[in-house]
């Protein structure tokens, strides 16, 4: 009987081993598949009763955790909502995280590497990790001043950025939203809530059109195409350019014109400066066909073209498209056809110039504190590459000075301060009558301290124009005021 | 036998020490779960903490008194697992606003109380012997009770409860100790018989087809509750201990066997015609697809208990840190989630390793006690203590299908901490049994002539354990 008994107890033993296998397989081995697993809210639910990291502005938050008394510890409150909405993004149980909340995470939720000492700390304390506060480049009235410029009802990005370090110092989109409504922990609220709000026209909550939405640059491609051309050095300040009223597209029965009423018909001949200074569009179009695309792509890239980045949400890569015939290749040198690119693009290339050829890589945050306020990270300027020489740089600064003080883009003036600038009307689709109206420029010239690219999508001429120039204008004023 | 003898030490002192220690790590879960939501030493904690104290205390005392040389290990191993699920159940009481932990603690004296009663009054194990028949009757009764009109009632599917007006209980828990009382002494009164005839068939000693009476009994028991009860879970524990105690008192592999092809039928024949059944296993195996994920009933609980496991991985979130309440049942059929999700596969495994201790020392007094009606007993005891972890934990972590059993001692649920606590109490007596020094007189007594030494054989050895029981005053 004692044999059997033992032998039972065998079984029982058997029994317990198994189990222990089957923990270990759960636990250990197939963890990380589980806690991936899309319908696993353990997760979710561990970030939500974090005291998460603020998003600061000049000190102050416009993103915060508040200790909150439902389900979870505690509520993530945006100040000043649809003015930092498209930078903050939100923080949502059903949405997940976006732009800035999403980009930051790890710092944020205190997740980061920086934490490991405090995560260890937790182990034996059982405190919580607060995560990390996140200071940003942006400043609060140059914000509010570009996004009071845009009106009410326009949908239109402004990027304002210093191009000798890439900080930016606004960015701002309208329509925007306010993400506390997102960020709610009712989630039937929130998912009512992100329906209206894609009801709203032109907007999507998100994205932040001012990184990653890709329009057609108009005019303000012109530059890519002169620096282009300066650095192949088949021209210079002295070329003569044939500037037609209208050029015959090779293989096709259309021809490109200048702009009808524009001051371009005064001459059939132009140097780069009066074609800058005019927008002309026959000088361009011939410039990229003689160079070929190949030239001009190579350019674009040196600007950023291409590429997408993170500083630290990440922006669209801009398109040059390949591949084309000559008519094509003539239209996009003028940023029409298949040429797409996010404002933030427009403001890197523009900041290339200004900044004598280097372009800097565009950036957002300015430190990475804990909560004890010790600086776990502070960005320094970072150079992307050298885009164009200094002599040739300081050829299209002047240029685009010269657009400003006799040019298409005088609205831009400041008086006693030298203003480089560039305008761009890019058509949009046969049967749309809007264009979408950008400017791009800085001041002062000699010494830029801010590039300021403005675009309002999808408006008639004048009142396109209305809101680039004079604008810009107010900007770098303000800029200048500091 | 004689090699089980042990030395005539109470080690009521070791048992004191352990005690501390199993107390220190209960009210400490319970100190943690309570800092965790800064309210560590409010009113609660110090009623659960002394409350558990004082009670546990008082067996030990009782023991002192009535059991003395009851198994020193026994009662600390139950204390550590009664008091983790207090702290378990408290915590997720924090969480969900229950209070269930209250319950859980009145109904721990309430099982303390009786444990203590019996053995306070019973003193020797095999008086139940005694109330072979009597037991058989008592348990038929308690599993129809819930099948009555008016006291029965069913929840969640099963119904396997009674309404006692002031709470609810689960007969069927009381009735896996009467059923194992009945086994043991049916078992050990007739076991010659059942041993002696027979045909043989090959390596197979065949049971004649009237000894087979008793299995088709317990056959029909764990069917009848299957069918009627719609707890699958139960019906596996009823079976499980009937074919460990008839195997323990046979020694003969054909009737595992027979028990073997029996459970394949029946559970065969189950799937095919109870949708309850065939909608547990497809739970278990196809557990990840979304269909059988979001059907009413279907695999959302394991998979939630899964990602709860997986998220406290090796070391767990700590206590009061993780989300344990996501899951339904956390505190009673998913309480080991809640735990592997808190403590972490080192904090679960220690758990597990309580179990293999208590079921071990089970086993251990049933090796030493020298009556076959208590080896009978302790063995049918110990190994449904360990087929009830073996069935929800291999039901929790995927191994097997999930059933509705509640983890002894660990999970809320007054009956099964009952019935746990006085499984406990006939284990403690059954251990002061094997381990009193024998009372001085004729050899016979725990001394048999030793010749199963040498003849391993199991023939050999039943043949000698039969001329000890003859003995038996």
């Amino acid at each position: 009987m004692n044999q059997a008994i033992r032998n039972t107890w065998i079984i029982a033993i058997a029994m317990f081993a198994l189990l222990f296998g089957s923990l270990t397989v759960v636990q250990f081995f197939e963890a990380d598949d589980l806690n991936a697993n899309d319908w696993n809210s353990r997760t979710l639910y561990k970030d939500f009763d974090k005291n998460r990291g603020a998003i600061l502005v000049a000190g102050n938050p416009i993103a915060e955790s508040v200790p909150s008394d439902d389900e979870f510890e505690f509520q993530r409150v945006y100040n000043e909502p649809e003015l930092y909405a498209h930078l903050t993004g939100f923080y949502s149980l059903v949405y997940s995280a976006t732009q800035l909340e999403a980009a930051m995470n790890e710092e944020l939720s205190g997740n980061s590497n920086d934490f490991f000492y405090d995560r260890i700390l937790q182990l034996f304390s059982g405190s919580q990790v607060e995560g990390a506060s996140v200071e940003l480049t942006i400043d609060p009235e140059l914000q509010q001043l570009a996004y009071d410029l845009i009106p009410d009802g326009m949908k239109g990005s402004i990027v304002v950025m210093e191009p000798d370090t890439g900080n930016i110092l606004a960015m701002v989109s309208k329509p925007s939203f306010d993400p506390n409504d997102l960020a709610g922990h009712n989630t039937d609220e929130v998912a009512e809530n992100m329906a209206a709000l894609e009801e709203v026209a032109g907007l999507s909550p998100f994205t932040n059109p001012a990184t990653e939405s890709l329009l057609a640059p108009g005019s303000v491609f012109k530059l890519a195409v002169t620096a282009a051309a300066l650095e192949s050095g088949e021209y210079d300040a002295d070329s003569e350019l044939d500037n037609p009223a209208e050029l015959p597209l090779p293989g096709t029965n259309v021809s490109l014109p200048n702009f009808v009423n524009g001051g371009c018909s005064a001459r059939t001949t132009a140097d780069f400066s009066f074609a800058l200074e005019q927008s002309c569009n026959t000088p361009f179009a011939q410039i990229a066909m003689d160079l070929g695309e190949d030239a001009i792509a190579e350019q674009a890239a040196k600007f950023g073209f291409g590429e997408s980045y993170n500083i630290p949400v990440n922006v669209t890569a801009s398109q040059f498209p390949t591949g084309m015939s000559d008519d094509l290749l003539a239209q996009a040198a003028i940023g029409q056809y298949d040429v797409r690119v996010t404002p933030l693009q427009v403001a890197m290339m523009t900041s290339a110039i200004a900044n004598d050829g280097v372009l800097m890589k565009p950036n957002l945050v300015r430190t990475v504190r804990a909560p004890d306020l010790r600086v776990l990270d502070s960005p320094k300027p970072e150079e992307l590459e050298r885009s164009l020489s200094e002599e040739n740089a300081q050829l299209i600064q002047q240029w685009m000075v010269n657009a400003v003080d006799r040019g298409i883009a005088n609205r831009a003036a400041i008086p006693g301060v030298e203003v480089a600038g560039k305008t761009g009307t890019a058509e949009l689709m046969a049967g749309s009558a809007g264009n979408n109206s950008w400017f791009t420029g800085f001041a002062p010239a000699d010494d830029p301290e801010a590039v300021v690219s403005v675009v309002i999508e999808d408006v008639e001429l004048a009142t396109g124009s209305q809101l680039t120039s004079p604008n810009a204008r107010q900007l770098l004023e303000a800029v200048l005021n500091k | 036998m004689s090699e089980l003898q042990t030395a005539p030490k109470s080690r009521r002192l070791t048992e004191l020490l352990l005690l501390v220690l199993a107390l220190a790590v209960g009210v400490g879960a319970n100190m943690l779960v309570g800092l965790d939501q800064d309210r560590a030493f409010d009113q609660d904690f110090f009623v659960q903490g002394l409350t558990l104290v004082g009670l546990v205390l008082a067996v030990h005392i009782v023991l002192r008194l009535r059991a003395k040389y009851a198994d020193p290990i026994i009662l600390p191993i139950v204390t550590a697992l009664n008091g983790i699920g207090l702290a378990m159940i408290h915590r997720l009481d924090i969480a969900t606003g229950d209070t269930a932990a209250a319950r859980q603690l009145m109904w721990t004296g309430l099982a303390i109380g009786a444990m203590v009663a019996v053995i306070w009054l019973l003193r020797d194990h095999r008086v139940l012997r005694r109330f072979t028949y009597i037991s058989l009757i008592i348990s038929a009764v308690l599993l129809m009770l819930p099948l009555l009109p008016g006291i029965g009632m069913e929840l969640n599917g099963a119904r396997i409860w009674i309404n006692l007006g002031f709470a609810t209980f689960q007969p069927g828990e009381i009735a896996k100790i009467t059923l194992a009382i009945f086994f043991a002494g049916y078992l050990s009164t007739n076991r010659d018989l059942i041993l002696l005839a027979g045909k043989k068939v090959g390596p197979l000693q065949l049971p004649r087809w009237r000894d087979l009476g008793p299995m088709v009994v317990a056959w029909l028991v764990s069917i009848g509750v299957l069918i009627f009860q719609r707890d699958l879970g139960s019906s596996i524990l009823f079976f499980g201990l009937f074919m460990a105690m008839i195997y323990v008192a046979t020694s003969r592999i054909s009737w595992i066997l027979i028990g073997l092809l029996m459970i394949a039928f029946g559970g065969f024949v189950a799937f095919q015609l109870f949708p309850h059944v065939t909608a547990r296993i497809d739970s278990w195996i196809n557990a990840f697809d979304p269909e059988v994920y979001n059907r009413i009933g279907g695999s959302h609980q394991i998979v939630q208990g899964l990602f709860g496991l997986a998220s406290g991985g090796l070391t767990g979130t700590g206590l009061g840190q993780g989300r344990p309440d996501i899951v339904t049942f956390a505190n009673s059929d998913m309480i080991i989630a809640a735990l592997g999700e808190e403590l972490g596969l080192i904090g679960l495994s220690a758990i597990v390793l309580l179990y293999v201790l208590l079921v071990t020392r089970g086993v251990r007094a049933a090796l030493g006690t020298r009556d076959s009606f208590g080896k009978l007993l302790a063995t049918g005891l110990s190994f449904t203590l360990a087929l009830q972890c073996f069935v929800v934990i291999g039901g929790v972590t995927r191994l097997i299908p999930l059933t509705g059993l509640t983890t002894p001692f660990l999970a809320a649920g007054g009956s099964s901490l009952l019935a746990n606590w006085l499984i406990i109490g006939l284990l403690l007596l059954i251990s002061d049994a094997a381990r009193r020094p024998a009372p001085s007189g004729p050899a016979g007594t725990g001394h048999p002539p030793r010749p199963e030494r040498g003849a391993k054989r199991q023939g050999a050895e039943n043949r000698t354990q039969r001329t000890t029981e003859v003995k038996q005053p």
